[in-house]
């Protein structure tokens, strides 16, 4: 079947087995590269650990599970930015944007829709998330018209952004703290009641490995149609495995993470049991559920959409896309109003955490969105970025930070780290691209 | 073969300055099915600049453009796409970061029912059309960027010739290419002009142009010298008109 279609490395010569494995699996090896990076990290914070505090903190399913939720808004946001990057351009303002929608949306929470509908009323969460969304797809659209349509360099717009925004979440809080949110809004930052149980975990579980199966056969069977190369069965048998063990690991992680006492008591209480001593899981939290799907998301788009394609199109050759008949500025503008959206879902998540809004939220993370993006493989010279790959240099960041916070380093110490990575992972990257060109 | 009835394409008059400096000034040629025109000159003449008024990539400041007697207007590569109008400029205009497939569709992709792209179908397609240009062509899944300059020739000249074109715009196609591909570059046209397209060919190369052309229309300083037909002229003539501007055997 394969005689007309020969493999695209028929003429290679002999290789190691793990090349011809990542040929024959069709896995990037960057993603290969990066899951050992992380395991490296993880490994280490504990075995550091175990040796210096004799205590190995990181490997437990309460650290990951917090992990989990601590990386939901900088990966959230880094699916965003890969579309930004890919098309030559940066957003430096998502920091101060996370910090003015959230105060937003506090205020409209505690002392706007109050008024109104009254304290603790249903919509409140409701109206707040929708008007959030709405304002970071604005503020981002406004970012875009004046970067498309205005031709003002976007480094320059979005610096100014950031301390725009960071000025007027001052301003419309008059320097408060706003605190605390509505209790529904509270859910979507996480926490022992934003998480979804046992039982709804295993159901969601259950859920993605019927789609991971659903992708691999579909895709086989796309294949099949068009007579096209075929990975051979054992490869599609062990990609299925793989997803489907690391799914299955991922909901027994979530939900051997239990419920605190104090939190078990005074749920115990709200419902008139005594529940003293019963093992409540978290399952996953809230904020990773929306990280998933916005992942799936913003994946789809990018591959399967001529949005998607049109995006990376610019990043290759504006021209080329503009005399392809593409109109590169109505893009542009959607890029940036998109990446305000995913900004305001990482500033509800983030808020809802904290359960109040402030002025210092969100600050400094541009940097570790960008950091994020770039580490998980998007080039700063446009485009090439992988949506997964954001979503895994924000869990490597996320990773290196709150192991050293674990093992107690200082925040000098945490910064020099993540900058040295930083740069790091790009050198990698870049001498990893030169040896795949040779 | 006479050249009788309405003009496939027909530019009147066409002006176009940038900062003051005419790049184009007041040029008209036509265009007739199943002809080769040439458009010489020097760098800089205008041939590029007048081509890039019909194929949408700029918009002219004075002129009409007429295709098959009708008067259209052509504000963006999408009109001129509808008029179809497909181009080969020069630098390709390829995005080197995606592959032929995507490259060839690129504006115009095959999506399936609900909407998503086809990826599959339009490797197919490609992997027809590219069977019939170059069918050497392997190289379907990896970035245009990895391909040689006449792969890439190759993919650009299959997104011009896949969509049924009418009118066909090739700007200096064989400048990067070695003598085999340009002798199929050279087939290519002949078989297109058979099949009644009407194409406007920019070409530096002299012998090409007497080879490959019906009528060659030449340019100077972003104005007209004239338009003759390629057997009532020598080479000479034609290189006397690039490099003085005039036609020695009209001025007799």
């Amino acid at each position: 079947m394969n005689d007309t279609t020969p493999s695209k490395n028929a003429d290679d010569s002999p290789k190691s087995i793990i090349s011809r494995f990542i040929t024959v699996t069709e896995t990037d090896p960057r993603l290969l590269g990066m899951l050992g990076a992380l395991a490296l990290i993880w490994v280490g914070f504990h075995f550091y650990g175990v040796i210096f505090n004799d205590f190995g903190a990181f490997l437990t399913p309460r650290n990951l599970w917090n992990l989990s939720v601590q990386t939901s808004s900088i990966g959230i946001m880094a699916t965003g930015m890969v579309l930004v990057i890919v098309t030559r351009n940066i957003d430096l303002s998502v920091g101060s944007m996370i910090g003015v929608i959230a105060m937003a949306m506090g205020l409209l929470q505690v002392e706007v829709l109050p008024q109104f509908v009254g304290i603790g009323h249903w919509s409140i969460s409701i109206i707040a998330v929708i008007v959030g969304l709405i304002f970071g797809t604005l503020i981002g659209a406004i970012h875009g018209w004046l970067i498309a349509y205005r031709e003002i360099p976007a480094f320059i717009v979005t610096l100014g952004g950031l301390m725009v925004w960071r000025g007027m979440a001052f301003l419309s809080g008059g320097g408060r703290t706003i605190s605390p949110v509505d209790p529904s809004f509270a859910l979507l930052g996480g926490g022992p009641y934003g998480a979804v149980g046992a039982s709804i975990s295993w159901i969601i579980g259950g859920l993605a490995c019927v789609g991971v199966g659903y992708v691999i056969y579909s895709g086989r069977q796309s294949r099949i149609k068009h007579d096209f190369h075929l990975r051979p069965m054992w490869a599609e048998i062990m990609l299925i495995t793989v997803g489907w063990a690391s799914i299955i690991g991922a909901v027994i992680l979530v939900n051997s993470y239990p419920w605190p006492k104090g939190i078990v008591r005074q749920y115990g209480a709200k419902v008139g049991q005594d529940l003293e001593g019963t093992f409540i899981s978290h399952g996953f939290a809230v904020p990773v559920l929306i990280l998933v799907a916005v992942g799936i998301g913003m994946t789809i788009l990018m591959t399967r959409t001529r949005f998607g394609r049109y995006v990376f199109a610019i990043g290759g050759n504006p021209e080329a896309a503009a005399l392809a008949g593409i109109d590169t500025k109505w893009v542009t503008m959607k890029v940036f109003a998109l990446m305000g959206m995913l900004t305001a879902i990482a500033s509800v998540i983030a808020s809802a955490r904290l359960n109040s809004a402030t002025n210092a939220l969100g600050i400094l993370d541009e940097l570790y969105v960008i950091a994020a993006a770039v580490i998980g493989g998007t080039s700063l010279a446009g485009g090439i970025g992988k949506i997964y790959g954001a979503i895994l240099g924000a869990l490597v960041m996320q990773s290196l930070q709150s192991g050293m916070v674990l093992i107690g380093f200082d925040s000098a110490i945490q910064r020099i780290v993540v900058g040295v990575v930083l740069v790091l992972a790009v050198y990698l990257d870049i001498v990893y691209n030169k040896r795949v060109k040779k | 073969m006479a050249n009788v009835g309405t003009p496939l394409v027909e530019l009147k008059d066409i002006s176009i300055s940038f900062g003051g400096i005419k790049a184009v000034d007041r040029v008209s040629v036509d265009l007739y099915p199943g002809e080769v025109v040439g458009l010489l000159g020097h760098n800089g003449a205008g041939k590029s600049t007048l081509i890039k008024c019909l194929s949408g990539a700029y918009k002219a400041d004075a002129g009409e453009v007429f295709i098959n007697g009708e008067k259209v207007i052509i504000n963006n590569p999408r009109d001129a796409r509808d008029q179809n109008i497909e181009t080969i400029y020069q630098t390709l205009a390829l995005a080197d970061n995606l592959d032929a497939a995507s490259n060839l569709f690129l504006g115009r992709e095959l999506v399936t029912k609900s909407g998503f792209l086809d990826e599959s179908k339009m490797e197919a397609e490609t992997r027809k059309i590219m069977a019939r240009l170059n069918p050497n062509f392997q190289k379907f899944d990896v970035p245009v960027s990895a391909l040689s300059g006449g792969q890439r020739q190759s993919v650009a000249i299959a997104r011009a010739v896949y969509f049924d074109a009418k009118i066909l715009i090739m700007d200096e196609p064989t400048a990067a290419l070695g003598p085999q591909e340009t002798e199929m570059v050279a087939e290519l046209i002949q078989e297109l002009k058979n099949q009644g397209l009407g194409i406007f060919l920019i070409e530096h190369d002299i012998h090409h142009v007497m080879k490959l052309c019906d009528r060659a229309s030449v340019m100077k300083n972003g104005l007209l010298v004239g338009t003759e037909r390629v057997e009532n002229v020598t080479e000479d003539d034609i290189l006397s008109m690039i490099i003085l501007g005039k036609n020695p055997k009209r001025a007799k």
